[in-house]
């Protein structure tokens, strides 16, 4: 076994495991914080299958950033779904045998390579472009989008340029899930396309993109909207009211 | 008239370029120790500030799962920052939702995340310097906490949490604001918040009765304290003095009267709103809500009706079953609390007013959503009656109603620029420029309508329009309360 195969199949273990471990430390601390008042933003739906369509509806066609700001909307939304095309698509590395929906959305896969360019350009230049939003970017908010488009090129040019032996990868990848270590192909785009990627995959639990679970965490848009029908009481708030009881009784 | 610039109304509402720090000069008066300390906060900025602010951030993230979510979640779209009316009005780049939130959040990264310990030039972290803390002095006290951004945002940020929090935490070092400490002290010692005790409330309510006698020729009460009636009524302590709000609490009564309601104000709970909420502070929300149980409990009333106020609608609607409930003790048949905007929809659907609508043709009005009750809170059985309850109501006692666009309207409304603790005297640069986009949609029905009279169904928002609508070109005593036109299209009939 070459030492490079080993040096990415560690890298993709440790990657792997911030990811999820991290990613679970932070879902664990958002769902264990109490949100102690009813705060939905309102209109707001009076039922919890209410509150099932309001968050389907934000995340699956982003409505609110629609009503907010169309541009930032189209980009952000183009560049989002053809992120889980691709993602989609490399399923069939990870898979044997490839499950006939992955194989039948690989030619869609390879357009949404170019509509997540494309939406991740048109991102970064409102981060240039537009004043206001120049003024809120920092230095990691930039650094976050040339990750991601120089995944998405990495991977582009790998499809068209230099061409990787992708049995040969797919193998690597199987023998990473069956922890049966293959052969890693030693080419040079590759190699920088999967160092992005683990890349991400660590920094993913530190930043920003924490916005994918944390979204459903918001109690502006996931609580019912019922306080006059049902008593929404936090545990911290109850202590209090018991403290404030025994004080005043004693008093 | 001012020593400041005043906005100018264009054709439409722009969205001006970033400037830097144009209204980093503007900040409320600090408290002084007198109104610091009945709330339980320091005097004076505590030695170990910095520590202490730490800490106490610290605590409110294991509190309130929104601070510990919004702080990590903002991905700078960008999609809030023209949102804001204290952005558009001003121009200062902090007051864009995220940046204002962003003066938390540097914060934050710094102290609480792996990022900003390490790298904090890279993810925009700072140290909490008192450079910093007197920023955020200044800016959450730019913010009336009005929840426009949140509707925008695609995670649903809300930047009204992070100035509650941070209004928390400046009260928690001994840096709090004079005119929200002030008031909360004047409704723990005496009731609400203008310090009007139980005599002069009283005497207040009898002048009432004989103008209403004068004017209509009808007994029209305004009881106090009057054990066993059936509806006790809090209302916002303005009600009882400044113009327009007195007209709306006539008209309140004149509902009651009509359908035969009984009903009591309360000397000890004579104030609807509840400051508590605007400097973050559960414990004394709590206080104030629990004095309203007590009052309920005590006059052994069945019902509890609130008057026009915006955020005291959201403590009373959203907040109070939490706070002082379980209200199990009162009429079931009803929702606890309800608005009077409720009470007289109901009436008006069960044909138990008599209304003449042309009594108000003197008026073309339009409405103003206040933004607490657009965005926090409900009226009625279904999403969205805060907006058509109060509109159909204006609709069956007035005749000529035109809605203002709808991008400053319903859940898009723009504050009336004196909202969250902000509308005190030593801001008044801020909430005229905060009031602009709200004039400019004025302008619109204006211009497009002849629209006459702006109508409001809260406090604060009366009084702010009443101060800063004459610096856009417009009468102070263009703006009603709701009830004033109810109450003046109210038609008396001697009661079966
Ligand atoms: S809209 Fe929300 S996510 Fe976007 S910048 Fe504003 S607060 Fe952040
Ligand atoms: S809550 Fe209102 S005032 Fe505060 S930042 Fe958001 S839009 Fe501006």
């Amino acid at each position: 076994m070459s030492a490079l195969t080993v040096v990415y199949a560690l890298l993709f273990y440790f990657a792997a495991a911030v990811l999820v471990l991290g990613v679970a430390y932070r879902v664990w601390l958002y769902a264990r914080t109490p949100a102690p008042l009813k705060i939905p933003v309102t209109p707001a739906p009076l039922t919890p299958a209410g509150v099932v369509v309001r968050m389907a509806k934000e995340v699956v066609f982003f409505a609110s950033l629609f009503r907010g700001n169309k541009w930032t909307w189209l980009f952000g939304w183009v560049f989002h779904f053809a992120l889980l095309l691709v993602l989609l698509r490399h399923l069939r590395y990870f898979q044997e045998p490839v499950w006939t929906w992955v194989a039948l959305i690989q030619p869609f896969g390879k357009y949404a390579a170019y509509a997540m360019v494309a939406g991740l350009i048109g991102l970064w230049a409102r981060r240039f472009l537009v004043d206001r939003v120049r003024y809120i970017s920092a230095p990691s908010d930039h650094l976050m989008l040339a990750l991601l488009l120089a995944i998405a090129l990495s991977g582009l040019a790998m499809k068209y340029f230099f061409h990787t032996d992708i049995v040969a990868l797919k193998a690597f990848i199987l023998g990473l899930l069956r922890f049966d270590l293959q052969p890693l192909p030693a080419d040079g785009m590759l190699l920088v396309h999967l160092t992005l990627v683990a890349l991400l995959m660590i920094i993913f639990p530190f930043s920003k993109l924490l916005h994918a679970p944390g979204l459903f965490f918001a109690p502006t848009r996931n609580q019912v909207d019922n306080p006059r029908e049902k008593r929404h009481l936090a545990p911290w708030a109850a202590q209090l009211e018991a403290g404030g009881r025994q004080a005043s009784t004693s008093s | 008239m001012a020593d400041f610039e005043v906005p100018e109304l264009k054709e439409e509402l722009e969205i001006p370029p970033v400037h830097q720090g144009v209204t980093s000069h503007l900040k409320p008066f600090v408290a002084d120790a007198q109104f610091q300390e009945p709330l339980g906060y320091p005097g004076e900025l505590v030695e170990n500030w910095q520590e202490v602010a730490i800490n106490k951030m610290g605590e409110l993230l294991g509190k309130y799962r929104s601070l510990r979510v919004f702080l990590d979640i903002c991905v700078k779209c960008g999609a809030c920052t023209d949102k804001c009316h204290y952005y558009l009005g001003t121009t200062d780049g902090n007051n864009m939702p995220v940046a204002r939130q962003d003066l938390m959040r540097r914060v934050y990264r710094r102290y609480f995340t792996l990022g900003g310990k390490y790298f904090p030039k890279l993810v925009g972290a700072v140290d909490l310097t008192k450079e910093v803390l007197d920023q955020w002095y200044s800016y959450y006290h730019q913010c009336s906490q009005c929840r426009r951004c949140s509707v925008f945002c695609p995670y649903g940020i809300d930047t009204a949490e992070i100035s509650m929090a941070a209004r928390e935490i400046l009260d928690s070092v001994g840096v709090g604001q004079k005119y929200c400490n002030e008031i909360i002290g004047k409704v723990i010692k005496i009731g609400n918040n203008l310090g009007l005790p139980q005599p002069a409330l009283a005497d207040t309510l009898e002048g009432l009765e004989e103008e209403v006698k004068m004017d209509t020729g009808v007994d029209v009460r305004f009881p106090l304290d009057e054990k066993g009636a059936e509806v006790l009524l809090v209302t916002p302590s303005a009600d009882f003095f400044a113009e327009p709000h007195v007209d709306g609490l006539i008209g309140y009564a004149k509902v009651f009267h009509q359908a035969g309601i009984s009903w009591t104000l309360s000397s000890y709970a004579s104030e609807a709103a509840n400051f508590g909420m605007f400097i973050g502070s559960y414990e004394n929300m709590r206080r104030l809500a629990l004095r309203i149980r007590e009052a309920a409990l005590d006059l052994g009333v069945k019902r509890i009706v609130f008057g026009e106020c915006g955020h005291a609608w959201r403590v009373a609607y959203a907040f109070l079953n939490t706070l002082a409930g379980p209200f199990d003790f009162l009429d079931p048949k009803y929702p606890v609390p309800q608005h009077i905007c409720e009470v007289t929809y109901d009436l008006i659907k069960r044909g138990a007013l008599k209304l003449d609508p042309s009594a108000n043709d003197h008026r073309r009005v339009t409405f103003h959503d206040s933004c607490n009750v657009a965005r926090a809170t409900r009226m009625g059985d279904f999403p969205g009656g805060q907006f058509v309850i109060p509109r159909e109501i204006l609709r069956s006692v007035c005749n000529h109603f035109y809605d203002m666009p709808p991008e400053a309207a319903y859940d898009a409304t723009f504050c009336c620029g004196g909202g969250g603790g902000l509308l005190t005297d030593d801001l008044i640069e801020l909430r005229v420029k905060g009031a602009l986009p709200r004039m400019q949609a004025l302008k619109h029905v204006v211009e497009e309508y002849g629209v006459t009279h702006l109508v409001a169904i809260c406090a604060i928002c009366k009084s702010q329009f009443t101060k800063v609508m004459p610096y856009y070109g417009f009468e102070m005593d263009q703006i009603l309360s709701l009830h004033q036109l109810v109450g003046d299209a109210l038609v008396f009939e001697a009661q079966a």
